[in-house]
């Protein structure tokens, strides 16, 4: 049994530790902290779950654990925007799902990857609170609402 | 005298029986008390050691309660004043039969090769809810996930049944966290952090997730075939020691009850088996004693004369599940616990030096196989540190269950085995040496054999009950000739890191601690056999243990005429130069590092 060697660069634990600290190192906020990481780094590798629970002393088996459970957290790179299609109840029967197929046939991917320049990632997503708005597509922070699958084209486009 | 509180009762009504409770009781405890055994699956209740799992994950104790739309789980659901509940209607039945085939759809069907057949908690189930058949099996998708064997444990992830007992007792109990439930849904599973093997998780191979698992899922190593071969070569001389909780709990495998010691049985037994010599651990663990005993006088007496390099409090270092956990978690107090090996390598270093020399056997030729209650002492046997040129000290150890699973494969008769002795010169030992096996008794043999070398007086009495029980963490104040000697003790590793932290923030009062991993001591080891959450069982083990220890004509470790033997002959003083080099050891920092990088 050899120890773990964990390699990062010290501006991303010194990034991590700050966001640790800024909730205390509280394990309540566990959730939080992951979220906070999450958007800094754009994912949450291994790597980077050590230092967490290292910081936060909980043991790194707990932090996978819950990074494994909630399908918002991922462990591979996201896309500098990634593109999220709600595929919720209200979403789903106003068409969401040829919606996605646009994205699908556009990007050239599928649901889970990553364009091959790093540019967009394509996930689906369930219900975000915004029904009346539906079909949503959110990429990055922006949320599109009564998305049509000819719209697909003009919004990829603003990311150019 | 406390105040005794008036509890709060409520009446309620089970199988049209009935009953008053103290309010928040489960329905589960409720029926219990009651006589009523409502099946449990993922449930498990450690009363003496305040231990409970009830995650409400299985659903097999589901009951009808009147008013409620849908059944309730009785593990978790608490008592209603007035209710009326009902444990075995057709409905209720039928969804426990139903939950059964659920759990049951994607678990490997091989019983009969499988290592728990016969132990097994879901196999008991499916045979007491009489399921004779899984609808839908043809399209049932299973669960498939890569075996994992490290050096004590095996992990087969497709038996897995998600009740969690593991998890808690790897992150409640041990406070290890080296198991969590991971992923969701089809593919949830308690596993290691990123799902690596467990041989790069902090785990302590204490083997409680193993005593715990109430399917296939968590087992031991087997070693018994590499044993056998061993003892059927002729050119190689097997010699074996048994550690001292074996012979309280081995019985419990041939159907005797939980408290029988068998230590004679289990001598004839091993000679049965075909091993040249049977030896006892204890000799080794006296052994300890001496070397142990020794390094804490010289620690408190440093200590005494105002020296800052006194290192107080001293650790014990006998259990290998506790060495583990303090290498990952405590690094910077590595210094702290004493140099001395555990009896278990003590003796395999002995064995294969002193004796070998005593019977003219090469080191090569000699085989030392150890009996333990433990799956730690596998992961320790062969750390590099414990070889000469590659040879180990101890080349094989098996646990209380392997033992026992070996002796009905040599059809050997056990419970009217006739009692025969230990042979000599390994195989005499104090009832000092006897009581490692509980918690409390590590503690207690060195405090006789301290006290009598420190003081030059006789002790009048050998029993310190102030050291016994079962509380989690314990403390006593031994007198030694006038000066207060503060005594820890811990089971469990989450409480051995309770007065771990204390060490570190310099707040211990302690100037000795013991520590053993197990809930219990080693007779709630890993590799005992199981007690399927019955902790009257831990309790008559620890009754045996003591009894064993009364009834020993030589009860100090010092006056075992062949440890004075051993040190006249080879190894001199303990602490000597011989006794370093042979019987302390080192350790290592195996924390995760997080490197920087350039």
């Amino acid at each position: 049994m050899s120890s773990i060697k964990i390699e990062l660069r010290q501006q991303d634990v010194d990034k991590i530790n700050e966001i640790c600290d800024s909730f205390n190192n509280d394990p309540v906020e566990l959730i939080n902290v992951l979220h906070k990481t999450q958007e800094h780094f754009g994912y949450l590798p291994a790597e980077v779950q050590e230092v967490i629970a290292d910081k936060m002393n909980i043991a790194t088996a707990r932090v996978y654990g819950v990074v494994t459970f909630y399908s918002f957290f991922t462990m591979t790179p996201k896309g500098k925007h990634p593109i999220s299609i709600c595929m919720g109840t209200a979403c789903y029967v106003r068409g969401a799902e040829k919606v996605l197929d646009e994205f699908k046939k556009e990007l050239a991917i599928q649901v889970g990857q990553t364009t091959g320049d790093g540019k967009f990632s394509l996930s689906s997503l369930r219900c975000v609170g915004a029904c009346g708005l539906a079909p949503v597509v959110l990429v990055g922070d922006k949320t599109y609402g009564r998305v049509a699958p000819d719209d697909v084209k003009a919004i990829l486009k603003e990311y150019e | 005298m406390r105040a005794r509180l008036k509890m709060e009762t409520i009446k309620l009504t089970i199988d049209n029986k009935q009953v008053e409770v103290e309010k928040g009781t489960t329905i589960l405890n409720a029926a219990r008390k009651m006589g009523i055994d409502i099946p449990t699956l993922c449930h498990m209740h450690l009363h003496d050691l305040n231990i409970e799992n009830k995650p409400g994950g299985c659903r097999i104790c589901v009951v009808e309660v009147h008013g409620r739309r849908n059944l309730s789980p009785a593990c978790i659901t608490k008592c209603d004043d007035g209710a009326v509940i009902r444990t075995h209607t057709p409905r209720v039945l039928n969804a426990r039969r139903t939950v059964m085939e659920f759990i049951l759809s994607d678990h490997p069907k091989d019983c009969l090769i499988c290592p728990k057949s016969g132990h097994c908690d879901l196999q008991d189930m499916a045979n007491r809810l009489g399921i004779r058949e899984i609808p839908g099996q043809e399209i049932a998708e299973m669960s498939t996930y890569r075996k994992d064997t490290s050096p004590s444990i095996i992990r087969e992830l497709d038996k897995c049944i998600m009740c969690r007992r593991c998890e808690m007792m790897c992150n409640e109990v041990q406070t290890v966290g080296a198991l969590s439930a991971v992923n969701r849904g089809f593919m949830a599973v308690v596993a290691p952090a990123f799902e690596q093997n467990l041989e790069y998780s902090p785990c302590t191979y204490c083997g409680q997730c193993v005593a715990v698992c109430p399917t296939g899922a968590l087992t031991e190593v087997d070693h018994t075939r590499e044993v056998l071969r061993a003892i059927v070569d002729p050119t190689k001389t097997v010699v074996v020691q048994t550690a001292p909780a074996v012979r309280a709990a081995l019985g419990e495998e041939f159907g005797m009850k939980p408290g029988t010691l068998v230590t004679g049985k289990l001598v004839a037994a091993l000679k049965e088996l075909g091993f040249d010599f049977v030896f006892d651990t204890d000799f080794a663990a006296d052994l300890t004693i001496m070397e142990e005993g020794t390094e804490l006088l010289t620690r408190v007496g440093k200590f005494l004369k105002g020296d800052k390099d006194a290192n107080i409090p001293i650790l014990t270092s006998c259990c290998p599940g506790w060495v583990n956990f303090f290498e990952h978690n405590f690094p910077d107090l590595k210094d702290v616990p004493s140099t001395a090996k555990s009896p278990q390598q003590m003796f395999g270093a002995i064995a294969k030096t002193y004796f070998a020399d005593k019977i003219n056997v090469r080191r090569q030729d000699m085989v030392v196989v150890s009996i333990m209650p433990c799956l730690a002492k596998k992961y320790e046997s062969q750390r590099p540190e414990f070889a000469v040129d590659g040879n180990p000290d101890v080349d094989f150890s098996i646990s209380t269950r392997e033992l026992a699973h070996f002796i009905r494969q040599a059809n050997i008769d056990f419970n009217n085995l006739p009692d025969m002795d230990f042979d000599r010169p390994l195989g005499e030992s104090s009832g000092a040496g006897v009581i490692f096996g509980n918690t409390g008794g590590v503690i207690e043999a060195a405090v006789r054999t301290a006290y009598e070398l420190h003081t030059g007086k006789k002790l009048s009495r050998l029993d310190f009950d102030e050291l016994r029980g079962m509380e989690g963490v314990r403390q006593a104040t031994i007198d030694f000739g006038g000066f207060p000697l503060n005594i820890g003790i811990a089971h469990g590793l989450g409480n051995a890191r309770k007065l771990l932290d204390e060490v570190r923030a310099g707040r211990s009062k302690f100037h000795a601690i013991e520590v053993m991993a197990c809930p219990g001591g080693c007779i709630g080891g890993g590799g005992q056999p199981l007690h399927h959450g019955d902790s009257s069982i831990l309790k008559a083990r620890a009754k045996a243990i003591y009894e064993e220890d009364k009834n020993k004509p030589i009860r100090v470790s010092h006056e075992n005429p062949y440890i004075i033997q051993l040190y006249k002959e080879f190894l001199g003083e303990p602490n000597s130069e011989k006794a370093h080099h042979l019987l302390h050891t080192h350790y290592f920092d195996r924390k995760a590092k997080i490197i920087i990088k350039q």
